[in-house]
């Protein structure tokens, strides 16, 4: 059977990222901006670059909150990527305090840097490729299953996610000395704060076995 | 307070400077010659483990056009790496267009010279993340440097050091600098420049202009904070391939370049 997979399309970013990659790994997707369109999916993607606030009013005029809630309720594999990750929790302090989707415990802080001995002692935002380490959990079953401990990806961000409970960090990464939750799962509800699109190879695969998730 | 040593990470960019649709090279950013297919390297050196891929439209500024989106949208159909485009944005509408046709990033220089607020409106509609603040910078004596426009062309009066600092900000994300007198000779970067702008702005700067061994890499590496490298003639001329650079670099400093693609097997 064709699998219906869902991008949410709320007016923000550059969707075209996701769908290629799909679409060169085999995978028809739909680019959708109608909250319907979540009821027939069977996996569903949440995207995004920019500003929390912008990314929570864009859900929020397309009206597509309670129908992401019920979607995951329904079980059904759900990823969020960069922003679409951030949005997971329950609230960002990304110039003022905004509330999130309250999918995953937890908060959304930035990176801090400082000019000191006349250089700035770190870079943000966070540009560049990193390596993924598990923390508690296994992650065979999940979405990172047969990739290898170190493995790169694609960071653009000065947030990232403070999951409450550490049962539902994935994967870390470290970035000026501070080991931040990369990869986020929650039972059928994933996150990744790099671009798995942009991700090269290893990306792709993480984008395969989310969909892989369906069957 | 005593600094964090931090670990020392660069980036690998392919930089493809584009006419016609093909990508050509210069000296200075002049005398331009055609080293091959845009689509063709663009594959070649994501296989072969580029970080990100960076194209210029080689004369968009000076005939106000850009040409890129076919090009763009072709390659984002098969390379998953960033892509930063320039050359030749000046409105918003350019931008979205671009970012619509598959690129990650724009580099903008000309147009934010002609209206610095337009970094800033860019970079509130999109985001800080995808707005390259790009400076070509041409010394002018001791320890100074002026911000050029219109490919390396045109001098503008503004001091590139200054420069750097406004773009951020206005919200430039990151700063591309490329120094115009080494660009194009392969004998090695502007290195006091680098160093310059990278230390004084706490965005990432890509640096880029005369990479012509591994060796100049890990030298600005050491003297300069600096999150990525440009290179274009030391790749399209066949004088070092993207691996053996990041061997080189892994060298002298372990685990600064993403090298996992070697041991790339095939998922799907």
């Amino acid at each position: 059977m064709k699998k219906n997979i869902v991008i949410i399309d709320y007016g923000l970013c550059n969707l075209l990222s996701v769908f290629n990659a799909l679409r060169y790994l085999g995978v028809a997707s739909v680019v959708s901006h109608d909250p319907a369109s979540l009821k027939e999916a069977d996996a569903v993607i949440l995207p995004g670059v920019g500003a929390f606030a912008d990314g929570m009013q864009g859900l929020e005029n397309k009206n597509f909150i309670p129908a992401i809630h019920a979607y995951v309720k329904t079980g059904k594999p759900f990823l969020g990527i960069c922003l679409g990750m951030q949005m997971l929790m329950d609230k960002s302090y990304e110039f003022g305090e905004h509330q999130g989707l309250n999918l995953v415990e937890g908060e959304v802080v930035s990176f801090k840097n400082r000019f000191v001995d006349g250089k700035y002692d770190f870079k943000v935002p966070h540009i560049g490729w990193e390596g993924l380490c598990s923390h508690q959990v296994p992650w065979q079953g999940t979405i990172l299953r047969e990739l290898k401990q170190g493995e790169f990806m694609y960071f653009v961000h000065s947030f990232f996610p403070v999951p409450k409970d550490e049962k539902h960090v994935l994967a870390k990464t470290s970035y000026a000395g501070i080991d931040f939750c990369s990869v986020i799962a929650r039972e059928n509800v994933y996150g990744c704060q790099f671009h798995p699109e942009k991700s090269a190879q290893h990306g792709l695969k993480i984008l395969k076995n989310f969909v892989e998730l369906t069957s | 307070m005593a600094l964090k040593i931090m670990k020392k990470q660069i980036r690998i960019i392919p930089r493809l400077d584009v006419k016609n649709n093909t990508v050509i090279k210069g000296i200075h950013l002049e005398g331009l010659r055609v080293v091959g297919v845009p689509s063709d390297l663009a594959k070649k050196y994501y296989l072969a483990g580029a970080d990100e891929l960076l194209y210029m439209d080689a004369v968009a500024s000076l005939y106000e056009r850009n040409s890129l989106q076919d090009i763009i949208r072709r390659t984002a159909e098969e390379v998953f790496i960033p892509l930063t485009v320039g050359g030749g944005i000046r409105t918003l509408e350019d931008i979205k267009n671009i970012l619509r046709a598959g690129a990650d990033k724009v580099a903008i220089n000309t147009a934010a010279i002609k209206r610095p607020e337009f970094i800033k409106e860019a970079s509130q509609r999109f985001g800080s993340q995808c707005i390259v603040g790009s400076i070509e910078a041409k010394k002018m004596g001791e320890s100074k440097w002026e911000a050029y426009v219109d490919t390396g062309r045109q001098s503008t009066g503004v001091d590139a050091l200054e420069w750097a600092q406004r773009l951020v900000d206005l919200g430039a994300g990151e700063l591309l600098i490329t120094s115009i007198d080494c660009e194009g000779t392969k004998k090695g970067l502007d290195i006091e420049l680098i160093k310059k702008i990278g230390d004084c702005v706490p965005i990432p700067v890509i640096a880029c202009g005369g990479i012509g061994t591994s060796q100049h890499i890990v030298d600005l590496l050491k003297a300069a904070d600096v999150s990525a490298v440009a290179c274009a003639s030391i790749l399209h001329y066949g004088i070092a391939a993207i691996p053996s650079l990041k061997k080189d670099i892994a060298q002298t400093y372990k685990g600064a370049v993403r090298t996992s693609y070697e041991k790339e097997h095939c998922y799907y």
